[in-house]
């Protein structure tokens, strides 16, 4: 239990520290680097609750590809620091209202979880009886399949629309047509002709 | 049906397997590599490798100081200085190739009227400092002394074709 | 105190020494795996390849460590210096970490997870960071270019070989790497391992196998020829060794991931007698060399593909591929009944 204790105020710890760096940091590289450990360690902690599932996809999906899509932007842009930070204090009333109506909702859901007698969340599985994948498989796809299949339309509808924007047919661009090229044949690219000499073709 | 054809050959990844049972065959063939510091290619009599200068039989070295070489190389590598001995004959005092300048086109041994300087068939010279490759008088002569039975062979194999 | 000793000493060493006996000989692998390389590649290209370090040059991976050893490490003057560091550290110690859920036997295996191929997902899509950072970090265009360049093909691949791990899930019905090899004895041999059922897949898997652990044909993020050593130009000494044998735990992890998901594991090829009496284990290594001679021999036999090649193979024909497939089995599977509890 103490183990388990000392990896939960570690990887706490960590999350917290790295998530305060990613705000902070000077260079924008850097914050990415910090929310990818920020990343880590909240799988960390899911692994320690028990949903090993969640932790796995989160590293997955999170780490292995948003956050490298993040990096691949911020690597690329030339962003200049000092104009950035002249905007901070500007900026600074919204976004201390954003973050304390947050912390507000938090602590409004928490009290009513602990003060609500249970009726409110239902309890998590215990892992040593169900496998954590097998619990979430039977909850999404029966309880709230409508819901998983709205989701899956919205990103559906998210990725045609990416592609519809992105999308630009121009004229008169040459296009390698791979299936032509691997399918032409010797007979119709290659004429052997008998010149004769002195006479030219 | 050539199109299906097509198709079939396409999607059974047909090329890329008959490539790799090319590589797959060749894998089982003897290598061609000659196991070079232990065995050696053969070396025509025209190659122009590490320069020598030749004596007489009678040990008396052949270089006249004409300069000829001297004048021809491209790459200004030779220097020579001359001076009469004391019975008379013309020979150099000084003899020095910059090895590092050198470019192994064989013009020197082209000019020579008397074949004193040669390339000889030795390319195996790397040493592990520049100075080194700074040959003088003496070094050439060293050299033809070392070699010379072979660069003799060399000069009467080649003979017929000049 | 007795109880510090039996409840968190022990095991601890147990673990420890468990760790050591994967990693000592992974790592002798990883050395010889580089032998390997030069001999093959030397015997498709009528060579002999290294000969003179030790009989038959032998010795070889033992004198390049040495010399790697030996050398002086560089850090570029622009380089951001912890990010340059930690680079090849992370590529090298993912390369290991994965092998903490491969299963060489029935209950042989480090850490025996639930979701062990979700691990192993997990952790090869870390190791694109390895190459990212890297590449940041030089502060040198090549790098640069070449961490680019494999951040977009190791993402890109990642999505066809999760359909691919998606459709063995299916025939396995469990996220357990020793299930999945479990469920691949099916009583005919190797006749009932998942390639055969699942081959479209296999190959598919195979290719981005290769994309994913930057081996050539797919080898643009390094590039000699173009980008001079790619990522990993700015890296002397030991830190370019760890990115080496980063790369190289990296392939053999991989061939390691086709043993266990396509090969049928520790499982002998055929049920009879003289083949069931050698170990699991060395069944389960004599398949993932023969997977890691695949990644020389596609090596020794095919040229680099163009970058836009790669991407319109990755996203336009193994994406659709994969997907297809998967609807495909599931259908299949729910059809006829043979959906595994």
């Amino acid at each position: 239990m103490i183990v388990q204790a000392l990896a939960f105020y570690a990887f706490s710890a960590v999350a917290i520290a790295s998530a305060v760096m990613v705000i902070s940091s000077r260079n924008p590289v850097h914050s990415v680097f910090y929310l990818i450990l920020a990343f880590f360690n909240a799988a960390g902690l899911f692994v320690l609750l028990g949903a090993e599932f969640l932790a796995m996809i989160l590293v997955v999906v999170y780490v292995g590809a948003v956050a490298v899509l993040f990096l691949f932007v911020v690597m690329m842009l030339d962003v200049n620091f000092v104009e950035l930070r002249q905007g901070f204090l500007q900026y600074l009333p919204i976004g201390a209202t954003v973050g304390a109506i947050l912390l507000v909702e938090l602590v409004f859901i928490f009290s009513a979880w602990a003060f609500g007698g249970g009726t409110l969340a239902a309890p998590a599985p215990d892992p040593t009886e169900i496998a954590n994948t097998h619990a979430l498989g039977n909850l999404l796809y029966t309880r709230y399949v409508f819901a998983f299949q709205a989701a899956g339309l919205v990103l559906l509808v998210a990725m045609i629309g990416a592609i519809v924007l992105t999308l630009r047919q121009r004229v008169g661009v040459r296009r390698q047509k791979i299936a032509r090229q691997v399918s032409r044949a010797r007979a119709e690219a290659v004429e052997v002709v008998k010149v004769p000499t002195g006479q030219g073709v | 049906m050539a199109l299906l054809d097509r198709t079939a050959r396409s999607w059974l990844l047909s090329e890329l397997v008959a490539g790799m049972a090319l590589t797959l065959k060749t894998m089982f063939k003897p290598p061609v590599t000659l196991n070079y510091p232990y065995e050696k290619g053969p070396l025509s009599p025209r190659f122009r490798g590490e320069h020598a200068l030749r004596r007489y039989p009678n040990g008396e070295e052949r270089c006249i100081a004409c300069k000829l070489c001297e004048a021809v190389c491209p790459a200004l590598a030779i220097t020579i200085e001359a001076e009469p001995r004391e019975d008379g004959s013309r020979r150099t005092t000084r003899y020095d190739i910059d090895m590092t300048k050198c470019i192994y086109c064989g013009f020197c041994q082209e000019a020579c009227p008397v074949d004193a300087i040669v390339e000889g068939p030795n390319f195996e010279f790397a040493v592990e400092t520049r100075e080194e490759l700074f040959y003088d008088k003496e070094r050439l002569l060293a050299n033809g002394d070392r070699w010379e039975p072979q660069l003799a062979k060399n000069l009467e194999l080649d003979a017929p074709y000049r | 105190m007795a109880e510090f000793w039996t409840g968190y000493a022990l095991p601890t060493v147990i673990t420890v020494a468990q760790i050591l006996a994967i990693v000592v000989p992974l790592l002798l692998a990883v050395a010889y795996y580089t032998y390997a390389e030069r001999k093959v590649l030397a015997w498709a290209q009528l060579r002999k390849g290294p000969n003179v370090v030790g009989p038959f040059g032998l010795l070889q991976p033992i004198a390049d460590a040495v010399k790697l050893l030996m050398k002086e490490t560089v850090i570029p003057s622009g380089a951001n210096r912890i990010v340059f560091v930690a680079a090849p550290m992370l590529t090298f110690v993912l390369a290991l970490i994965a092998w903490a859920v491969i299963p060489f036997d029935v209950g042989l295996v480090l850490a025996d997870i639930n979701v062990g191929i979700l691990y192993l997902f997990a952790i090869s899509s870390l190791g694109v960071y390895g190459v990212i950072m890297a590449g940041w970090a030089s502060n040198s265009k090549y790098a640069f270019l070449g961490a680019l360049r494999s951040a977009a093909q190791m993402v890109s691949y990642e999505v066809s070989i999760g359909f691919v791990i998606v459709c063995v899930l299916l025939l396995a019905g469990s996220l357990n790497l020793t299930q999945i090899v479990v469920a691949q004895d099916r009583g005919w041999g190797f006749l009932g391992w998942n390639w055969l059922p699942l081959l479209p897949m296999f190959v598919v898997f195979l290719v981005s196998m290769l994309a994913e652990t930057n081996r050539a044909p797919f080898d643009l993020p390094e590039g000699e020829s173009e980008l001079v050593a790619g990522f990993f130009v700015e890296y002397s000494s030991m830190s370019f060794a760890l990115f080496f044998l980063g790369e190289y735990a990296n392939m053999l992890l991989m061939s390691g991931m086709t043993a266990v998901l396509f090969l049928g594991g520790w499982l002998p090829p055929v049920d009879v007698a003289p083949f069931t009496w050698i170990p699991g284990p060395v069944w389960f290594a004599l398949k993932i060399a023969l997977v890691a001679f695949l990644f020389l021999w596609v090596r020794a036999t095919f040229p680099r593909y163009r970058y836009d090649q790669l991407m319109r193979l990755g996203w336009k024909v193994f994406l659709p591929l994969s997907l297809f497939w998967l609807v495909l089995t599931a259908g299949v599977l729910v059809a006829m009944g043979w959906l595994p509890e």
